[in-house]
């Protein structure tokens, strides 16, 4: 029963000393000092990189958080999953053993209560570095509670009214439920409460193969748990390149994962102690019987009971609504990170922070689409872009010709065993301006980088070409589209008049 | 088994015997009465209508090099065009199409939708594309060749093109009773081009001007270990659509833009997929510089094993491509005549080299669909690994067309004249070439 692996948090001394640090039982919050110059709603990666950086420039801040200090990067989200999904690369590596010249153990234990205090021990050794008592160190009011807007100027928590010139929110956003009859009543985990198991389900149905959907699936798998993917569309990863999908999708497939593309869940039940799922593919219905089913699907943002109509602060079902300065619909009221944003990642909600404080306290003009995004899926391989893709510089009438480099055929990766995947560079045709890039690679979260930096820096695929990297590291794989890119430009009429020059140099 | 000593064979004997053995799988797979082929020849195959289509576009290469009668080819394809146009369509059961497209796998015998499975656009274009090649290719004066023109005419135009684009740009791949459009996409280049060129000519249903557009707004111009390619991972891609048309010379918006054209590029592919195998990045058997080739076909199997203390993980049928995979070691060896037009040098090197060593995976000349030598010894597999049992019609259609096209360009000449095939690449942006002369014989 979903009970018995399951446990209410704080599961054990880890999480209790977490919540030491990042909602302490006692805090007392302090008087309200107004008007504030910036009072932040919600301490998640927005709130806390606002609060610093207005607080670092002299500004009087206010931040106030209802739940846990970290949102859920630290708590629910990037920190507990991949902790997780470093024992379970661990366990493949084990399994994998003979590939690496080692010895795979005959009886491979998983231990997986092992694996989940990991987890949490490291989240709160993470978390401890924005302890509410080092927060308030730096010069920082924060207070605990529930936030309301009571007016276009002033907040409300825990009975206290803060004034303020201005304001942030950044609530972030929650797992949202898939609208399938039956799942509430069977019960499901989501990425708050995935991080209660304490035994690995045996059988396990992963609903979205997103990003969230397709690291749990794959670090199940590798923790012990038979798992099956189901995912409604054609291919994983939606508006990630087909080829990057069709990597993941055979890695998830060799590791054991059931896929099941163009498959709907289309109603849950519960039967003698088991979860028992319809899955509809096309015309046929089948159902399968498992022990936990985990939504990947959807992200919803945190707007309720924030009062934002007494701010004159609009929102819908996407969020609070923003201008390209993070500005809402009151100017005194900006918004940052999930609450606000189609991109949901830590990464983002802290830039957008920093633009909302330069824009909100000194009159800056910073804009979000001006922003270089990058980002990562965290399976093996990783899948890491930034930029524009192929398809949305075409509909954008710009050519682009993609430069593209085998992790095969990099040295560091085949030593390391981690050959699978490529590294492809988009330009527009004709010059070696970069557009955009995706990587797929063991490490491409790290690799993507070096791209980011020079589309930020205006950096051409040439140029890129010519900066040493120290060999052998995978991130070579970068700038071999460079010489790739390089080569092309050897053009006939340049190798004749090279051979001419050479033969003379020999007279 | 190969019963002749391949390598005593001239280049132009040893195509004629591998044309033969493939061209003989439609007569020994067909089903005379109503001119349905099966897919495969294993026991109780289902007819394919693509298999079909391959069927009729080989009947005419027949008749040329005498291996069977004009009268004989024209039997066969009266009775599949009368099937067709006479067989039930509509959104029920026990039907054999809708709205002019049909089901993917018919019963051999009562021509109904069998396996639960889709209404396939693709499918029916390539049945089409053979139903147009029979009607350019029966000219004759009597009853029995004008009623193929009539017949092929009438199921082309009653293809409703429009439909099958739902509501979007691009065409639907596939539709299905209960559920309607399966909502695959198409997304990059793949073998469909006859699909958009055959449902953009329609006379009658054409699908909507920007349909061609849309699908090649997906396309993906790429730079892969040297060669510019528009990219399509299994090699089956490049060589569908050109069994029929001859995109050498002739260029769309896309390729005018990359100053290249769809010939030249399924040549560089094929020289991707050798340059992959050269690479032989996971250590596959036999894989070197004349065993190369992945593409669509039948696998080993879905299971996992330890081969050599490497983990690998099998599939059955399945797309295998290069250099983004899938790849399990499973090679498709028709893909070498399929792609002699475009690199006779390599792929005459490639069938030359199955032959001397792997004699034992052709059976008489005729090609399986797969074999995978990485399985050499292992399970119940013997010392040439896995091999598909019987053989697949797709595969042997492919066979025939691809080396007649190399040795007389005969299909391509057929359809250099069939208006709706030029009207259709105009429509499509296509320009030049061939194109651009009336008569469309520039050969």
């Amino acid at each position: 029963m979903a009970r018995d692996r399951t446990a209410a948090f704080p599961v054990d001394r880890n999480d209790i000393e977490l919540i030491q640090h990042a909602h302490p039982p006692h805090w007392k919050n302090p008087e309200p000092d107004g008007p504030y110059n910036l009072v932040v709603i919600g301490a998640g990666p927005a709130g806390l990189t606002a609060a610093r950086d207005a607080a670092g420039l002299g500004a009087k801040v206010a931040l106030i958080e209802r739940n846990l200090i970290g949102g859920a990067c630290v708590n629910v989200g990037c920190i507990p999953s991949k902790s997780v999904i470093r024992t379970a690369r661990l366990y493949a590596d084990m399994r994998d053993a003979e590939s690496f010249g080692g010895d795979t153990p005959e009886r491979l234990h998983v231990d997986f209560q092992r694996a989940m205090r990991r987890m949490r021990q490291i989240r709160q050794r993470i978390s401890r570095a924005d302890s509410a008592a080092t927060i308030a160190s730096e010069g920082i009011d924060v207070f605990f509670g529930e936030a309301r807007f009571a007016g276009p100027d002033a907040v409300i928590v825990a009975g206290k009214t803060l004034r303020f010139k201005k304001a942030l929110v950044a609530t972030g956003a929650r797992a949202s439920l898939p609208t399938i009859p039956g799942l509430a009543e069977a019960g499901y985990l989501s990425n708050e409460t995935v991080f209660n198991l304490t035994a690995c389900p045996p059988r396990l149905l992963v609903i979205g193969g997103g990003p969230l959907g397709c690291e749990a699936a794959q670090a199940f798998c590798l923790l012990g748990a038979k798992v099956i993917l189901a995912q409604r569309d054609p291919m994983f990863l939606p508006g990630e390149e087909r080829d990057a999908a069709q990597v993941l999708s055979d890695a998830l497939a060799r590791e054991g994962v059931e896929v099941r593309l163009n498959t709907e869940v289309v109603a849950v039940r519960t039967a003698g102690g088991k979860k028992l799922a319809d899955l509809l593919r096309d015309d046929d219905t089948t159902t399968i019987s498992v022990d936990e089913i985990i939504t990947g699907i959807g992200r919803s943002p945190n707007v309720d009971g924030l009062d934002l109509e007494n701010a004159g602060v609009a929102y819908d079902a996407n969020g609070i609504k923003v201008d390209d300065y993070l500005r809402t619909t009151n100017p005194r009221v900006y918004a940052a990170g999930d609450v606000c944003l189609d991109y949901k990642f830590t990464h983002i909600a802290e830039a957008t922070a920093r633009i909302v404080v330069q824009n909100a306290l000194f009159l800056g003009r910073k804009r979000v689409s001006q922003l270089v995004v990058p980002w990562c899926t965290y399976t093996d391989p990783e899948i890491a872009h930034v930029g524009l893709y192929p398809a949305q510089a075409r509909q954008d009438g710009i050519p682009v010709k993609t430069y593209t480099v085998l992790m095969h055929d990099v040295a560091r990766a085949v030593m390391d065993g981690e050959e699978e995947g490529f590294v492809k560079i988009h330009v527009k045709e004709g010059s070696d301006r970069i557009l955009g890039a995706t990587v797929v690679a063991s490490h491409a979260g790290e690799m993507i980088n070096a791209v980011s930096l020079a589309i930020k820096s205006g950096m051409g695929l040439h140029a890129l070409a010519d900066v040493i990297h120290p060999f052998p590291t995978q991130a070579q794989g970068i700038k071999m589209a460079g010489d790739a890119y390089r080569r092309t430009r050897f053009t006939s009429l340049w190798k004749r008049l090279s051979a001419r020059w050479l033969a003379w140099s020999r007279q | 088994m190969l019963r002749a000593e391949p390598a005593a064979l001239s280049d132009d004997e040893l195509l004629d015997r591998y044309q033969r053995a493939a061209f003989d799988y439609f007569q020994e797979n067909v089903n005379a009465e109503n001119g349905l082929v099966a897919d495969t020849s294993r026991p109780n195959s289902p007819a394919s209508i693509a298999v079909v289509g391959f069927a009729l576009s080989c009947y005419p290469i027949g008749v040329e090099r005498g291996w069977m009668t004009r009268e004989a080819a024209v039997k066969l394809t009266l009775a599949a065009l009368r099937f067709f146009s006479t067989s039930t369509q509509g959104n029920g059961d026990d039907v054999t199409g809708h709205k002019g497209f049909y089901y993917h796998f018919l019963d051999m015998r009562t021509g109904l939708r069998v396996w639960r499975c889709e209404l396939s656009m693709v499918d029916t274009a390539l049945l089409i594309a053979g139903v147009l090649v029979a009607g350019a290719y029966f000219s004759g004066d009597d009853d029995e060749e004008a009623e193929i023109r009539r017949l092929a005419e009438a199921l082309y135009r009653r293809v409703d093109w429009r439909w099958a684009q739902g509501s979007s740009p691009t065409l639907r791949q596939g539709w299905k009773p209960k559920s309607g459009f399966l909502h695959y996409g198409w997304e990059g280049y793949n073998e469909a081009t006859i699909l958009y060129v055959l449902s953009m000519a329609s006379p009658d249903s054409p699908t909507s001007g920007d349909s061609y557009e849309g699908w090649t707004a997906t396309y993906q111009w790429e730079n892969i270990y040297g060669y510019d390619v528009l990219y399509g991972g299994p090699l089956f891609m490049h060589q569908f659509s050109h069994a029929w048309i001859d995109f050498a010379g002739i260029r769309d918006a896309f390729m005018r833009e990359k100053n290249s054209d769809y010939f030249e590029n399924s040549r560089r592919s094929t020289y991707l997929h050798r340059d992959y195998a050269r690479h032989n990045p996971y250590g596959y058997g036999g894989y070197d510089e004349n065993l190369w080739g992945l593409s669509a076909g039948d696998g080993p199997g879905g299971f996992r094993t330890s081969v050599d203390r490497q983990r690998r993980r099998f599939s059955g049928y399945a797309a295998r491509g290069a250099p983004f995979g899938p790849d399990d070691g499973t090679i498709a060896p028709w893909s070498y005549p399929a792609s002699l037009p475009f690199a006779p040098e390599i792929c005459l090197a490639a069938l030359r080299h199955l032959g001397d060593r792997y004699p034992e995976v052709v059976d008489n000349f005729r090609l399986p669909s797969g074999f995978n030598p990485t399985l050499a010894n292992r399970r119940k597999f013997g010392r040439n690994g896995w091999v598909s049992e019987g053989h697949y019609g797709l595969d042997q259609g492919i066979v025939v067309m691809m080396i007649e096209n190399h040795r007389s360009r005969l299909v391509w000449k057929l359809m250099r004249s069939n208006q709706h095939i030029r009207r259709g690449l105009r429509k499509a942006g296509f320009t030049g070439g061939w194109l651009s002369r009336d008569d469309g014989d520039g050969a």
